[in-house]
């Protein structure tokens, strides 16, 4: 047992699912060519005014709302003023003292145990440009298409305990940012980033240690083992009689380590005031009550409903919920009436093995989830036979097409004929008196034996219930 | 409000990325000291049951609906840049 305990805070970006950006009406898609999505508003140009987006502000209501925060009834937006070249105006529009949610919570689970971590606040912001080495050397380049893109910035309390309790609440909450709509989260994309608060304490000390800020941790993977490395480090500090510098350390993924960016001495001083150009928003009771209502079922209810309502076990449950497109596939798979844990064991052993193993997406697979729904129907009416099933569904998976005409065209209905599969077995046992033999001497392996033998005569198509009895009667007369 | 400091002055001239000489430095610590002398005697009235003002006008909500306009050809985003490469703004080295 460590003698430290370790307090880490999550700051997460989200880029909010607009069409247009906060400020101005250019495109907020990602990947375009370099400056094509931007307009004097966004590039910041004397005189300009910007007029706030009214689904980035309904976004971030409700994805405050989602994550159980209160809303702020009168808020604003302030400038952030700071020189880097991320940003044309020399600060960014954010807010300070009257963020759009505040005093929130999710819960999360690891290993079996509940926990329930804060979130301090939600608030509105635009996003910054993106700057890269120019490839003649001599400068830097910077592409200001991502200018402006709405983003929420959710900062979580310290209330993290380790590196697994902050990748927890990580995918907790990009699961409930994609239940509710407001943003793709795509972290390879950047449309979700995550920076960490992390310190250490002796364990039993209620004041908090020293702590640096983690960045540039740019998967879920990457969080979890930038932030144990972190915690290492710091433990060694203090253990070799050191200190640990409040400081910005990146993770630098090719070296797997924190370096330090900047030091306290050269922390910002952003003087926020008040954005004079943006007139002061008051959110109705109104507009939140409808805000509300447009909520759907999120991860935890839907994770609840399957186990209530299915039987599922919580940890199936759990991964089924894990992202809105797995939970609407098993939702709509289980609506073909097929059976739910049936669903649930195609859907996790065969769907995501398959999945990981080619890594790909469920979007990006042909199997639909009415075709796998029918496919269990179809082993359910013994029309074809588990293991027949598996040829099946990867012909479902390859070309989406139904799974009853994969069994037509295929020739793969289930042989369920008593007399021509009594024939089969009695040629079989005919065949190969030594397999008899050893079952008379107490051997049971033989009967599988003449199962392997009658289902390579019916290509695996017989009835696998019916071949073993109608062995075992054979054998046994 | 205490006296603001040469030191103050420095540091608030630094993160404007303004370079003042002797002369200047010494000349705003005294202009702001006067400056904050003569705002010092609204601190007189007593506002304890006044909200804070962030906005000078009483609109509020003007939002706009979320509707993609046309953004500027790239040639034109980029003919005030001091300095261009590959359809980017090129600036000083920001990385070490």
């Amino acid at each position: 047992m460590s003698q430290f305990e370790t307090v880490i805070g999550l700051e997460v970006h989200a880029e909010l699912s607009t069409n247009s950006k906060i400020f101005c009406g250019c495109r907020t898609e990602f990947g375009a060519a370099p400056n094509t999505h931007t307009c004097p508003i966004c590039l910041g140009h004397p005189g300009v005014l910007p007029v706030v987006n009214k689904q980035a502000v309904e976004f971030a209501i409700k994805a405050a709302l989602a994550l159980n925060c209160e809303i702020s009834l009168e808020t604003k937006f302030d400038r952030k003023n700071y020189f880097y070249p991320d940003l044309p105006k020399a600060y960014q529009i954010s807010q300070y003292d009257q963020p759009i949610g505040k005093n929130g919570w999710i819960d999360i689970e690891v290993n079996g145990e509940k926990k329930r971590i804060g979130i301090n606040r939600l608030h509105l912001e635009e996003d910054a440009g993106k700057l890269t080495h120019s490839e003649y050397g001599g400068g830097t380049l910077v592409d200001y298409n991502r200018v402006g893109v709405p983003l929420v910035e959710i900062v979580s309390e310290p209330d993290l305990r380790s590196p697994e309790e902050a990748k927890a609440y990580l995918e907790k909450l990009k699961a409930i940012l994609q239940y509710t709509g407001v943003s793709d989260v795509r972290m390879e994309q950047g449309s979700l980033r995550c920076d960490a608060n992390v310190s250490i304490r002796p364990v039993g000390q209620t004041e908090l240690g020293t702590k640096t800020e983690l960045k540039n941790m740019n998967s879920f993977r990457n969080v979890q083992v930038g932030l144990e490395y972190e915690v290492q480090r710091q433990q060694e500090v203090v253990l070799a009689g050191g200190k640990v510098t409040q400081e910005t350390r990146r993770w630098d993924e090719a070296n797997k380590k924190t370096v330090v960016m900047r030091s306290k001495e050269e922390a910002h001083d952003y003087r926020y005031f008040p954005d004079p150009d943006l007139v002061r928003m008051q959110i109705s009771e109104d507009w939140i009550a409808s805000i509300r209502a447009s909520i759907p079922e999120l991860p935890d209810a839907r994770q609840a409903r399957y186990m209530n309502e299915y039987g599922l076990s919580g940890t199936d449950a759990g991964v089924i919920t894990m992202t809105k497109e797995s939970a609407d596939f098993y939702d709509e798979a289980v609506k073909t009436g097929a059976d739910p844990k049936a669903v649930a064991n195609w859907l996790m052993v065969d769907l995501f093995g398959y999945l990981n193993a080619n890594n790909l997406e469920l979007s990006e697979v042909k199997i639909t989830p009415q075709g796998l729904g029918e496919m269990i129907k179809l082993i359910e009416k013994g029309t074809i036979s588990s293991k027949i099933a598996k040829t099946v569904f990867k012909e479902m998976v390859e070309t989406g097409k139904d799974p009853g005409k994969i069994v037509e065209e295929q020739g793969l209905v289930q042989i369920s004929d008593e007399g021509a599969l009594k024939q089969i077995v009695i040629d079989a046992i005919a065949a190969n008196p030594q397999a008899v033999e050893d079952y008379k001497a107490g051997n049971d392996r033989a009967v599988g034996f003449f199962v392997g033998q009658v289902m390579k005569q019916t290509k695996g198509k017989a009835n696998p219930a019916m071949v073993n009895k109608l062995i075992m009667e054979q054998l046994n007369k | 409000m205490g006296e603001i400091t040469r030191k103050e002055v420095e540091h608030v001239a630094d993160l404007a990325r303004l370079k003042l000489t002797e002369a200047e430095a010494e000349r705003y610590t005294k202009d702001l000291n006067a400056i904050l002398q003569f705002a010092a005697k609204l601190n007189e009235l007593d506002t304890s049951n006044i909200q804070p003002t962030s906005h000078a006008t009483d609109v509020k909500n003007v939002m706009r609906e979320d509707a993609n306009r046309p953004s500027l050809p790239r040639e034109e985003a980029l003919r005030n840049a001091a300095d261009h490469e590959d359809g980017q703004f090129k600036v000083p080295a920001v990385f070490e």
